[in-house]
């Protein structure tokens, strides 16, 4: 039941805060804001616009995202603003960009069940995004077979047909073997490869040394099942792939997406209902955070900084102009502040401190700003080290807008309670502080908002509020209000005629890159992270509610090692990486394999696993390599009854 | 830009019907039911579900179809050309008085919405049969074997009466108000959530719905995600809000407003609504014709609402 230790609620802020004399104290909104103004107008006159960066909220709203992209564009002049899609699916949005043009999932959750074959890869959709896995199973229930890889035998893994249990960080091999083995096979959709796609020959001579030995070799995966998934891939008349952060949350992690997408384009397995590639999003608005231009390099609707027609449309639709080149992602602004390039930082509904790799650092990092702002519900670790602090309403439910989901659909938000006295807007919030610095944008609606950028953005045009609410959501691309598209994307590619089938897709060529934490002697076990059913990222939101699942953290490790290493379920381990330490108790699951352990981070303040993980970044899209710490893992001694304490959080 | 067809359903030929003498035109594979709402005439039910493949456990919605031995349940008799129905023959309002009754005397059937007035169009009076037996000790039902059934006196009511179930923060199953429609069955099993963490237990009278073994939910497959609680029909199954509310008596869907958004949890986009009462959420469901979730949540969206409701106090 219900282990009140492991979650202490958080409290809606309702006041903004000061610092004053190192302390937070309560303030007025008028000073707050005042302060806020001043902050940023000082740091813009004295180091410059590209010393202010923004942290936009992947969970707020697109009309609340579209506005802190301009906040950034047009009040301070910079494209330093980016989110925490960054530590997740940006390589998703890279990889499907390089390859189609456009970083969307190409299907439609309906088109799942209606498939012949499933493979969802490095991820737990059972657990992570649960409604996603019912159509799943719709599909599977209909006579679609299921493939799970991932290093884990998850709760999906356990609808599957065959589960191919992978070693951490050896994606690229799998997918290089299973593309070789199609090859071999002539199971190649011949006429796709000529017609739509570019790069055929290179890709076949690349992989060629991935045969299904040298692949089980690297990847644990026994030849066999490798075999079996490229023939049934490859047969299927309609396939679905479909993965999550597994995939994504590496170095290396845009390489993992497009050595994914090879597959599809090797067997035609796009563009066609009922096969397609789906990655699925972490945040409820994380596809729209960068649809609306919240990222360092496009503007709203995937538009490209570098374009000048593109820029120059919007410089004329703000009255501004533009810097010709892209911003810091997030990743870079984290290492700018060690170069004193970075002073003033706005987060809104981020929690950094708790979600970026190696808190210690990230910690460090921020103390070196001259001024933080942290726009939030709660005052959560980050909020903690600001100089402001300006309470926001909660975008969900106590403000309009919209939201888009895994599947592109834009849907409507809507405010169903006032917010607790004191909290505000974030738009409203954006709107004051802009005004102060001399953009008096009064405060649009969310649909005035909406409206405005859907001028600006073709692939929104056609999305009016009563559209949305009519059709319980419209996916993009949406032209015009008179039409519809597919669900799916890239018909095009199928078409005869070369003029209307555009852009080939290229392979993408994309070596194998094992993770960078390396295990040895000292440090023999990989440590993987990812989510529970019933939790939530850094916790801030599910520790409200009182679930009967909770355990609060654990180390899962395999009851293999855990005889070993003499550990009985729920004994207190040290575990140890090349960065800090932990204590934390152990579950011994059959879900793991020998050699690999799990944990989450939905518990920081009882464990903080982001001081054993790494910030080996993908060198496209910034993701962090969450994925894959090498650790030790050392009994402790016990007194008599501690197993009865809370863990205590440790550091070294 | 290529515009490839969406696939359709193929189109479906057209039959028609008479329903209580006027004649309706609808599509092949539609159910009576369907047939009905199209002409806007009321048939009651209790275990229908719009997500759900129908079971006819609740027998209320019962139809006269011309030249049929027996009546036929309107919520999964497909319609056939030239087939006459009649709702509300004699025969009819006589069956379904009798089951409201049984049902009545036996099921606390008081957060059950329609009851009432179904009572008195058929003339129902559950009261007849004598005053209630007193509701079994909480686990004396859940410990009946088949073939021990004793039969009572004639002197009370026997009913399947009980105390709620209490055993988490999230929900409560109060299986007083059950009418063993088994629609909690279906949504916990093949249907939608595949956690079969809800069966059926024992025969006759004695049959209750359960958990595997009659462990405590914690100690069971459930998973919370409330589905069951979507499709109950007569509030068995409630948000422990809800009951502690009901038990408080400031339970008032008057006073509620119910607001349709997404969820925050996922990047999958379950549109959620939201049941508030002076500014505070006290319920949540989700619309069953909507294209993510057909109704369906995971236990965040659907209990996870309470951070928003942690109101600093300074």
């Amino acid at each position: 039941m219900r282990s009140d230790r492991h979650s202490t609620p958080y409290e809606r802020l309702t006041r903004p805060l000061i610092r004053e004399g190192g302390e937070l104290r309560p303030a007025s909104w008028e000073e707050a804001l005042d302060r806020a103004a001043a902050a940023f107008t000082g740091s813009v006159q004295q180091h410059g616009p590209n010393a202010f960066g923004m942290l936009s909220c992947a969970r707020a709203t697109n009309e609340m995202n579209y506005m802190a992209q301009k906040f950034t564009r047009v009040v301070i002049g910079t494209h330093n603003v980016d989110s925490c899609n960054r530590t997740c699916h940006a390589p998703s949005v890279a990889g499907l960009s390089a390859a189609f043009g456009s970083g969307g999932g190409t299907s439609s959750y309906e088109e799942v069940e209606n498939t012949d074959l499933i493979v969802v890869w490095g991820g737990n959709p059972r657990f992570a995004h649960p409604i996603f896995f019912q159509h799943v199973l719709k599909g599977v229930h209909r006579g679609a077979r299921l493939f799970v890889v991932d290093p884990r035998r998850t709760s999906s893994a356990q609808w599957a047909d065959r589960w191919l249990g992978l070693n951490v960080g050896t994606d690229i091999p799998l997918a290089h073997a299973i593309g070789r083995e199609i090859i071999h096979a002539g199971l190649t959709n011949d006429t796709f490869i000529k017609r739509a796609t570019t790069g055929f020959e290179q890709y076949r001579e690349f992989v060629e040394p991935w045969t299904l030995a040298a692949a089980e070799a690297e990847t644990g995966v026994p030849a066999e099942a490798i075999r079996e998934l490229a023939h049934a891939y490859a047969l299927a008349e309609r396939a679905q792939l479909s993965w999550t952060l597994g995939v994504t949350e590496h170095h290396n992690a845009t390489d993992n997406v497009r050595a994914l997408i090879n597959l599809s384009l090797l067997t035609g397995h796009v563009g066609r209902y009922g096969s397609g590639l789906q990655p699925l999003r972490g945040q409820n608005n994380v596809q729209g955070g960068g649809d609306m231009g919240a990222i360092p390099d496009r503007l709203v609707g995937f538009q490209d900084i570098l374009d000048p027609d593109i820029r120059s449309r919007f410089e004329k639709a703000w009255n501004t102009t533009l810097q010709p080149n892209r911003g810091r992602t997030l990743t870079q602004m984290f290492e700018a502040m060690d170069e004193g390039e970075l002073k003033a930082l706005y987060v809104i509904g981020e929690n950094p401190v708790q979600s970026e790799p190696e808190t210690t650092k990230t910690v460090r990092r921020l103390a070196t700003l001259d001024h933080l702002v942290v726009q939030d519900l709660f005052l959560t670790r980050t909020a903690q080290l600001a100089d402001i602090v300006l309470p926001a309403s909660a975008s969900w439910c106590e403000s309009d807008g919209t939201f888009t989901n895994s599947e592109r659909r834009v849907q409507l938000v809507r405010k169903a309670l006032d917010p607790p006295p004191g909290a505000r807007d974030d738009i409203a919030i954006l709107c004051d502080i802009a005004e102060r610095m001399g953009h008096p944008w009064k405060h649009p609606t969310a649909e005035e908002v909406w409206d405005e950028l859907r001028a600006l953005s073709p692939i929104h045009r056609g999305m009016s509020y009563t559209r949305l609410e009519e059709h319980q959501g419209i996916q993009w691309p949406c032209y015009s209000e008179d039409s519809l598209e597919p669900g799916y994307l890239h018909g095009r590619l199928w078409s005869a005629d070369p003029a209307e089938r555009g852009e080939p897709a290229p392979f993408g060529l994309v070596g194998h890159s094992p993770p960078v934490d390396l295990l040895d002697d000292d440090y023999p076990f990989r440590l993987t992270t990812g989510r529970r059913l019933d939790d939530y990222n850094t916790g801030v939101q599910s520790s409200g509610f009182s679930s009967p699942l909770r355990r609060g953290e654990t180390l899962d490790i395999s009851p293999e090692d855990a005889e070993r290493l003499g550990l009985a379920d729920g004994e207190t381990v040290r575990v140890s990486s090349r960065r800090g330490s932990v204590l934390v108790p152990v579950a011994v699951t059959p879900a793991m394999r020998a050699g690999l352990v799990f944990m989450t981070f939905h518990f920081p303040d009882q464990v903080d696993t982001q001081l054993l993980t790494i910030d080996a970044t993908d060198p496209i899209a910034g993701t962090a390599e969450y994925k894959a710490a090498a650790v030790r893992i050392d009994k402790v001694a016990q007194a008599a009854g501690a197993a009865e304490q809370p863990p205590v959080p440790a550091s070294a | 830009m290529t515009t490839t067809p969406v696939t359709l359903a193929p189109p479906r030929r057209l039959v028609d019907v008479t329903i209580d003498g006027r004649e309706v035109r609808v599509p092949e594979g539609s159910t009576i039911m369907e047939a009905c709402e199209a002409m806007g005439t009321d048939v009651p039910t209790l275990c229908y579900g719009d997500t759900l493949a129908p079971r006819n456990a609740c027998r209320v919605c019962v139809v006269e179809v011309e030249g049929a031995r027996t009546l036929a349940p309107a919520c999964s008799r497909a319609v056939e050309e030239g087939m006459a129905v009649a709702t509300d023959s004699e025969r009819v309002r006589h069956s379904r008085k009798m089951v409201l009754e049984l049902l009545g005397s036996s099921v606390d059937l008081s957060t059950t919405p329609k009851v009432d007035e179904w009572n008195e169009r058929y003339g129902a009076r559950p009261d007849r049969f004598g005053p209630r037996a007193d509701p079994a000790p909480l686990g004396e039902r859940d410990a009946r074997h088949a073939g021990t059934h004793e039969v009572g006196d004639g002197s009370v009511a026997a009913t399947v009466e009980q105390p709620a179930k209490v055993d988490n923060d999230l929900y409560v199953r109060d299986y007083g108000k059950c009418i063993m429609c088994y629609k909690c069955v279906d949504a916990c099993g093949e249907q939608w959530q595949n956690s079969f963490a809800i069966g059926i237990a024992g025969r006759g009278f004695d049959a209750r719905v359960s958990t595997e073994h009659d462990v405590a939910l914690p100690d069971s497959a459930c998973v919370y995600c409330g589905n069951c609680i979507e499709v109950c029909p007569t509030g068995a199954l409630s948000f422990a809000t809800e009951f502690d509310m009901r038990a408080e008596g400031t339970w008032d869907e008057e006073r509620q407003t119910q607001t349709t958004t997404v969820c925050t949890y996922c990047g999958v986009g379950c549109n959620v609504t939201l049941h508030v009462q002076d500014n505070e959420i006290v319920k949540v469901t989700s619309p069953h014709d909507n294209p993510v979730t057909h109704g369906n949540l995971c236990i965040k969206g659907r209990f996870g609402f309470q951070h928003v409701q942690q109101r600093r106090r300074d």
